[in-house]
């Protein structure tokens, strides 16, 4: 209990000190990076003929989360990661021999500002990239902006797949990356045979179960449910007992928001403890952040299957999670979306180096085979189609908050938005 | 569906899903009674009924927090005395707000909805500020965790348990209030003739604030209990506002026990039908059947019959 209340956020008294020295390190860095590379920048004319928000020494791109309203608690941590990753870049000496200044808009959880803000960054402040965005609607409402205005939008989170623009590099993992691997670890070392699956009820889970259903299928195991309940539903009982009548071995749960405290807290009260694995308790949708509010004695013993984990233990994980907790707080965690929002940057920084240009053609063309190989989730490469390889693990909730991982795919899975057979 | 279970495995599920229903139908309760006082009583529409439970829900976060930190032996009691707290606070600030911002607008309702929605808005963001955006963990005590094994199926969830004494104990306190003490006498003539009450003395300024702020106190107690089967979070009052105000209209504004009845009905019925239907249908078949009935019945379950 007490590592727990060590583990939540403190409020804000503390953080500030932390923000100060954070930023007089970045500044201090920057200015003598800066004199280092004011000889080796190429000319302006040169690497921006698209008039772009690019001067001698600065670029300017564009931050779009919600910072108020329902999604503020998710895209918070992604909106940290972006700045570190920002800071870190300029710390560097920046891009192209220019220092990185972000412009923020909030989104505000409503998605037609979305579409609004992003207009404004590339029409009015006309940003090089911009780092948004975290619900499929939102990415759904800034899309044809962004392909109108020809913009580059770094998006983090993990979502449902079926789209595939020139003008998005999808950062996070698509559907069958993050599923497929997760049930065939559930199927192969827990014997599973038989799965209930559930989910809040939009695009997400809809789809997220669609090609969880057809692979179970394909193994020859049975699905003894799927059920839906809409966003902010916060009463699970019947479920539950759904559950107890049909005993299947494995649950796999995609809801989100706040529903996902009142499902857990409610299955726990049930008396399901999920360290026996009976059922077994597997999700697509908790990571780290999202414990914070379950509380990590309520969700004891589940599985998440996704590509990062704050426990991950290489030596890029150790230092991101080293910086992060500087920059923001020893209180923070960090959460797969987080991670995925932090290599934006980083891979646009990367592309446009290749580039030599910070034109959104020339920055798209050289975006394919990107390689980072400081990833906090280990090696990633982008796609031709947009989407990054990535590995997917399967961790285990402890009482800390905290996953242990216990399993590894092997090798990079490809990313495939439009899966054959799924849809 | 049925049929590979034996009939005592289908007995115990039922008498399971019965209970849930009862689960429902106390949650139900417990959001509906604060608002019901408060719409039925003085037809102020409140929008900002769910940040007054939130404000209970922080209040028994900070208390556990303290508890936790000064007081570890006495940690499995502090849920009382966080339920005491939260009524006190959402109880002031009730009426604080009414006497700021509520009495200038009792001629205008509609102006009301406006004033409280606006209000709502300012307290998410107030509670961003001081809470911070993420949702907050709530460490309950272990003894209201977990459930009380009944047979090899049916298990009973103790905060289930707790939800509905809590629920009882409530509205029989305010049923006692309304028709057993002075200030439900006052409380009713307001409501039936508020010019004939003043003129025969009664601080109707004063009712109406202590109403207010009774009904803001309930709030607060509700989001208290919440902290057990919800999250705690800036908006999270946002996911009991619909429930709410369906339970409270559908009821008859001006009855408590219309507000019970409401609560019953609608529980049992989404929650039996969860059980055969998917989650988000059911939520559909309880809106289209409570647009019907109120189709049929435009005053809800109960009226009050008031000369007017």
């Amino acid at each position: 209990m007490a590592t727990m209340r060590n583990a939540r956020p403190s409020g804000l008294g503390s953080k500030l000190p932390v923000l100060v020295k954070a930023l007089a390190g970045a500044v201090a860095g920057a200015t003598m990076a800066l004199s280092a590379a004011v000889h080796a920048a190429p000319s302006t004319a040169e690497v921006n003929t698209t008039n772009l928000a690019v001067t001698d020494d600065k670029v300017t791109v564009g931050i779009l989360h919600s910072v108020t309203g329902t999604m503020a608690i998710s895209e918070t941590g992604s909106v940290q990661a972006e700045k570190l990753a920002i800071e870190q870049i300029n710390a560097m000496g920046g891009v192209l021999g220019r220092q990185i200044e972000y412009i923020q808009e909030d989104g505000a959880s409503d998605w037609p500002t979305f579409a609004e803000k992003s207009r404004k960054l590339l029409v009015n402040d006309k940003v090089a990239a911009v780092f948004g965005c975290w619900t499929s609607a939102s990415r759904k409402a800034v899309l044809p902006v962004f392909e109108q205005y020809n913009g580059m939008l770094y998006y983090p989170t993990f979502y449902e797949g079926l789209e595939q623009s020139p003008n998005v590099i999808y950062t996070g993992q698509e559907a069958t990356q993050q599923i497929l691997a997760g049930i065939d670890w559930v199927v192969k070392t827990k014997g599973a045979k038989s799965f209930y699956l559930l989910g809040s009820d939009y695009i997400w889970p809809r789809t997220s179960n669609k090609i969880a259903r057809k692979h179970i299928e394909k193994l020859g195991l049975k699905v003894v449910g799927e059920d839906y309940y809409p966003l902010g539903h916060t009463q699970f009982n019947s479920i539950i007992n759904k559950f107890k009548l049909k005993k299947p071995d494995v649950i796999f749960a995609s809801v989100v928001g706040g529903s996902n405290v009142a499902f857990y807290k409610q299955l726990k009260a049930a008396g399901i403890d999920m360290t026996k694995e009976k059922p077994l308790v597997l999700t697509i949708s908790v990571t780290e952040d999202e414990i914070l509010g379950i509380g990590g004695e309520n969700i004891e013993g589940a599985y998440a299957s996704m590509k990062y984990f704050q426990s991950l233990t290489n030596d890029n994980n150790k230092a991101f999670v080293k910086a992060f907790k500087e920059r923001w707080g020893d209180d923070i965690v960090i959460g797969d979306v987080t991670q995925a929002a932090y290599l934006g940057p980083w891979l646009w920084k990367a592309a446009v180096e290749k580039a030599g240009s910070f034109d959104i053609d020339k920055v798209r063309e050289a975006s394919p085979g990107i390689e980072l190989t400081s990833a906090p989730e280990g090696y990633v490469k982008i796609h031709p189609n947009h989407h990054l390889w990535s590995k997917t693990r399967i961790g285990n909730a402890k009482t800390d908050g905290q996953y242990e991982i216990v399993y590894e795919t092997p090798e990079l899975i490809e990313p495939d938005p439009f899966p054959e057979g799924y849809q | 569906m049925f049929a590979d279970y034996s009939t005592s495995e289908l007995m115990s599920i039922f008498a399971m899903q019965g209970f849930a229903g009862l689960i429902l139908f106390s949650v139900f309760v417990l959001m509906a009674l604060g608002l019901a006082i408060i719409f039925g009583q003085m037809g102020v529409i409140n929008m900002a009924h769910g940040e007054f439970m939130i404000l209970g829900a922080y209040i028994t976060y900070l208390t556990s927090n303290i508890f936790a930190d000064h007081m570890p032996q006495l940690f499995g009691s502090y849920f009382f005395i966080a339920m005491a707290l939260a009524f006190v606070a959402a109880g002031a600030l009730g009426m604080l707000v009414e006497w700021a911002l509520i009495r200038h607008l009792y001629h205008r309702p509609l102006d009301t909805l406006l004033a409280t929605w606006g209000l709502s808005l300012i307290l998410q963001q107030l509670y961003r500020t001081i809470f911070g955006a993420r949702e907050v963990g709530v460490t309950l005590p272990d003894w209201l965790m977990g459930s009380i094994q009944l047979t090899d199926v049916i298990e009973v969830p103790i905060n289930g348990i707790f939800v509905m004494s809590l629920a009882i104990g409530i509205s029989v306190t305010v049923a006692a209030l309304m028709y057993r003490s002075r200030w439900g006498i006052q409380v009713r003539s307001v409501v039936q003739n508020r010019p004939m009450a003043g003129a025969v003395g009664i601080n109707t300024a004063k009712v109406d604030r202590l109403t207010f702020g009774l009904g803001c106190g309930i709030a607060g107690v509700a989001g208290s209990a919440f902290t057990m089967i919800g999250s705690t979070g800036p908006t999270s009052g946002q996911l009991y506002i619909v429930d709410t105000f369906l339970v409270v209209v559908f009821g008859g504004a001006q009855s408590l026990l219309g507000t019970i009845a409401s609560a019953f009905t609608i529980s049992q019925a989404q929650s039996s039908m969860e059980f055969f239907l998917s989650g988000s249908m059911s939520k559909v078949l309880t809106l289209l059947f409570v647009v019907f009935i109120l189709m049929l019945r435009p005053q809800g379950l109960f009226s009050l019959k008031v000369r007017r």
